[in-house]
C-alpha cells in the first residue's frame, strides 16, 4: 500500500532518480501549458487569459479526487501523506507578499523556472530576486519567528479543522471550479484582447 | 519543421489537459513519495550552501541557515533540489520541441527592459520572502497543499490570489 518510498516498497535509493523524472515531467507540463511565459501568466489577474485558473484548479481537483479515489480503494493509505502544516498567520502574510510579488514579476518560483530554462532574462532576474529575497528572510529570522513559528495548528486539512466529509467537500469543490471556469470564459469575453 | 514552429511559437496545451496531466503528476508523487511538489525549497538550499561557503561561521550562528546544514551532507543534497534539475530538463525540452528557446526579455511593448527587469527583481524578492514566510510556494504550499485538503495550502492561496487581484491594478501598466 501507498506511499511507497516511506513504506519500504521502493528502496530509498530511487528517492533523487524519481524526484529528477517528476521533475522532468513537472516542467514539461507547466512550460507546454504556457507558464513560461509572464504575460500569459499575469493574464488571470487581468481577465485577458485564464490559463492559470484553468490548469491550476484542474490539477487540484484531479489530484484530490484520485488521491481520496485511491485511498478508498485501499491503494494509498492518505493519513501517511505529508500534510502541509498550518501557521495561521504566516499563511496569510507570506501569502499576501507572495500575492504582490506575483503580480510585480509576473513568475511564480516554478514558472520562473521553466522560463529560465528556455532563456527568458527576466526570469533569470526574478529567480535572482528570489535568492536575495531568501537571503533577506534569513537575516531577519529573528524578527519575522514569532510569526513563522507562532499560530502553529499542526499538519491540520479542512477536514480536522471543520468535520467536514471529505466526500461532500470534494464534489462540492469541483462543482465550484466548473463554475469559476465558465465565469473566466465569460470575463475573457467581455475584455479587451491583449496579444504577446 | 522550422517554419512550423516559428508559426506555433505561442500555440499551448489546452489548459484543461495541461491541469489534468499536472494532477495526474501530483497523485504519482504523493503515491511515490508521500509528499508532494515544490519549487522555492531548491532555491533555499541554493541560498544556504552559498551563505555556508562564503561565510560558514555565519551560516552556523543563523537560527534559520543552522536548521539545514550538516557536518557531513551538502544541503544541496535534496528530493527538491533534484527536482528542480527535472523542471529545468523538462521545460527545456517542451520549449525546445515548440522553438522557444532564445534570449529575450518578455515584456509588453508599452514598457522598456529595463522597467520589465526591476519588477521582475522587485517580485522576485517580494515571492522569495514571502514562500520562506509561509513555508513554501505556489508549488509546494498551495497545489501540493490543496492536493491533500490541507488547510494551510488553501489559506496560503487564497491569499497568494487575493492580494494579487488587489493590487492588479497599481501594477497595470506593466501588462495591460
Amino acid at each position: 500500500m501507498g506511499p511507497l518510498i516511506p513504506n519500504d516498497l521502493i528502496p530509498l535509493e530511487w528517492n533523487n532518480i524519481i524526484a529528477i523524472l517528476i521533475g522532468i515531467a513537472f516542467g514539461f507540463v507547466l512550460e507546454a501549458s504556457g507558464f513560461s511565459s509572464s504575460r500569459k501568466l499575469a493574464g488571470v489577474f487581468y481577465g485577458y487569459d485564464f490559463a492559470v485558473l484553468k490548469v491550476f484548479f484542474t490539477a487540484a481537483i484531479v489530484s484530490v479526487i484520485g488521491l481520496y479515489y485511491m485511498d478508498y480503494l485501499g491503494y494509498l493509505d492518505i493519513t501517511q501523506l505529508y500534510v502541509h502544516p498550518t501557521y495561521l498567520w504566516a499563511a496569510i502574510i507570506g501569502g499576501a507578499i507572495m500575492g504582490v510579488g506575483f503580480v510585480a514579476g509576473g513568475f511564480c518560483p516554478g514558472t520562473s523556472l521553466c522560463a529560465v530554462a528556455i532563456g527568458k532574462l527576466d526570469a533569470w532576474v526574478y529567480v535572482l530576486g528570489i535568492l536575495v529575497g531568501i537571503f533577506i528572510f534569513s537575516e531577519l529570522f529573528d524578527f519575522i519567528e514569532p510569526i513563522f513559528d507562532g499560530y502553529n495548528f499542526g499538519n491540520i486539512t479542512l477536514i480536522d479543522t471543520f468535520e467536514w466529509d471529505p466526500y461532500w467537500f470534494i464534489f462540492i469543490f469541483a462543482i465550484v471550479a466548473i463554475i469559476a471556469f465558465a465565469v473566466a470564459d465569460f470575463v475573457q469575453k467581455k475584455v479587451k484582447k491583449v496579444f504577446y | 519543421m522550422k517554419k512550423d514552429n516559428q508559426a506555433n511559437k505561442h500555440v499551448y496545451w489546452n489548459p484543461y489537459f495541461g491541469g489534468f496531466l499536472l494532477g495526474l503528476i501530483i497523485i504519482f508523487t504523493f503515491y511515490i513519495t508521500g509528499r508532494g511538489l515544490g519549487a522555492s525549497g531548491a532555491m533555499k538550499s541554493s541560498v544556504v550552501s552559498i551563505v555556508d561557503t562564503v561565510a560558514p561561521t555565519h551560516a552556523e550562528n543563523n537560527a534559520y541557515y543552522k536548521n539545514f546544514i550538516s557536518e557531513d551532507d551538502s544541503p544541496m543534497n535534496t528530493w527538491l533540489v533534484f527536482e528542480a534539475l527535472g523542471v529545468l530538463i523538462g521545460a527545456f525540452i517542451s520549449g525546445g520541441l515548440s522553438g522557444r528557446i532564445s534570449w529575450r526579455i518578455q515584456h509588453s511593448p508599452k514598457i522598456s527592459s529595463k522597467r520589465r527587469l526591476v519588477f521582475a527583481l522587485i517580485g522576485g524578492i517580494l515571492f522569495g520572502l514571502g514562500a520562506q514566510i509561509a513555508r513554501g510556494c505556489t508549488s509546494g504550499a498551495a497545489l501540493s497543499g490543496m492536493a491533500v485538503l490541507s488547510a494551510g495550502g488553501f489559506i496560503t492561496m487564497l491569499a497568494i490570489f487575493g492580494t494579487a487581484y488587489l493590487t492588479a491594478y497599481f501594477f497595470r501598466k506593466n501588462w495591460i
